[in-house]
């Protein structure tokens, strides 16, 4: 149906045919090789132009743009916000993600109720379209790059980060699960796909960093949010709400365990 | 109206440009079905056309077949660095973009 889902699936049967071992090994390699072509005309591009002009443009009841929006280094500082957050903002008194500190701007800048800001977080498709999807994507975007360098000096912050670890090893829902029951061994997959050991710093750096992503077969540009959002449908935990502590406290534990890596997204993944 | 496509081109010392395109579109097939069990119609882009300084360097007819948010390179001959490349698509409902790069 899709060019781009055949190719994958035409990579992927590539790679049954050789010995188990060595299939999985050139199988990862094939899905590199996939990510790689498919890199030089990122679609995420389209949302990183939207969220420019959603950015700049003025909205809301007071008719002000977001340029005065504080993303940690500075009302209108974009370029390398994203590799230090999340973060403590003393003017909200709570530990935020990007999506969190973009609706607080929405609403203390340019006059939105909470409703208006959150009411399509994610994306789906050209009538359902997400301003959040194209913000975080013109913000994410002015970060490729730079080293992460999440701050853990607040107590809040503190706090934040165990949460987060906490909730990582936290056992629940009907299949008795955990973050950490698929991300916490090393060279683990779900059918083709390599899982990352969140638990170690490379796997955490790896993961954190590639995120968001454009997703070929959504069609969609996906941000952290969704990805955790994701997570615990595939759980079957209740539903993370969008921007609540839960999230944000999962985001700081991993954004902080990739310190010192380069961000490198928005990137695209089949 | 249509989201702006993202063009960029570049043209090489031996005088070749490379231009690529991203295109804003859903590019829905007709054989999807939507929760209710009712058929999404078929919406894609039919026609492409590229130009530069009037001419005509690119034609193309799509289809379905063709993927959402799609990306376009192709290479010609004949254009400076400063020039303007011209790339419009036409959808099956008549929607039309037309948006422009200077060659660098």
């Amino acid at each position: 149906m899709r060019t781009r889902a055949l190719y994958a699936g035409l990579l992927a049967a590539a790679g049954i045919v050789a010995a188990p071992q060595a299939a999985a090994q050139d199988a990862v390699k094939e899905i590199e090789k996939y990510r790689e072509a498919l890199q030089d005309g990122n679609p995420a591009e389209l949302w990183e132009a939207r969220g420019e002009d959603l950015w700049k443009r003025p909205a809301g009841p007071r008719k002000v743009s977001l340029e005065k929006c504080d993303l940690g280094l500075g009302p209108g500082v974009v370029k390398g916000a994203y590799a230090q957050l999340p973060r403590y903002f003393a003017d909200a008194d709570r530990v935020m993600d990007l999506e969190t500190r973009l609706v607080h701007c929405r609403m203390t800048l340019q006059g939105l109720t909470r409703e208006e800001a959150t009411k399509q977080p994610f994306g789906a498709g050209t009538d359902r379209k997400s301003d959040n999807d194209a913000l975080v994507a013109y913000v994410t975007a002015e970060s490729k790059g730079v080293k992460m360098n999440v701050p853990l000096a607040h107590p809040k912050e503190k706090e934040m980060y165990a949460l987060g670890e906490k909730m990582f090893y936290f056992r629940g829902g009907p299949y008795d699960f955990s973050c950490a029951t698929c991300h916490a061994a090393d060279n683990t997959r779900i059918r083709l796909q390599d899982l990352p050991n969140l638990t170690k710093p490379a796997g955490a750096q790896l993961a954190y960093t590639g995120w968001p992503a454009y997703r070929v077969s959504q069609g969609e540009l996906r941000t952290f949010q969704w990805r955790l959002n994701d997570c615990f449908r595939q759980q079957r935990f209740p539903e993370l709400a969008f921007t609540s502590d839960a999230s944000i406290a999962l985001t700081s534990f991993l954004a902080r365990n990739a310190n010192g890596a380069e961000f490198k997204a928005p990137t695209i993944k089949r | 109206m249509a989201d702006p496509m993202r063009i960029r081109a570049n043209v090489d010392a031996s005088g070749v440009t490379e231009v690529k395109v991203l295109m804003n579109h859903e590019m829905e097939t007709g054989q999807r079905k939507d929760a209710s069990g009712k058929t999404i119609p078929a919406w894609f882009i039919q026609n492409v056309t590229a130009t530069h300084g009037g001419r005509t360097v690119l034609s193309a007819q799509w289809g379905p077949a063709v993927s959402k948010n799609p990306f376009l390179s192709f290479k010609f001959k004949g254009a400076q660095k400063g020039d303007k490349v011209q790339v419009t698509w036409v959808d099956n409902r008549g929607d039309k973009r037309t948006d422009e790069a200077t060659i660098a």
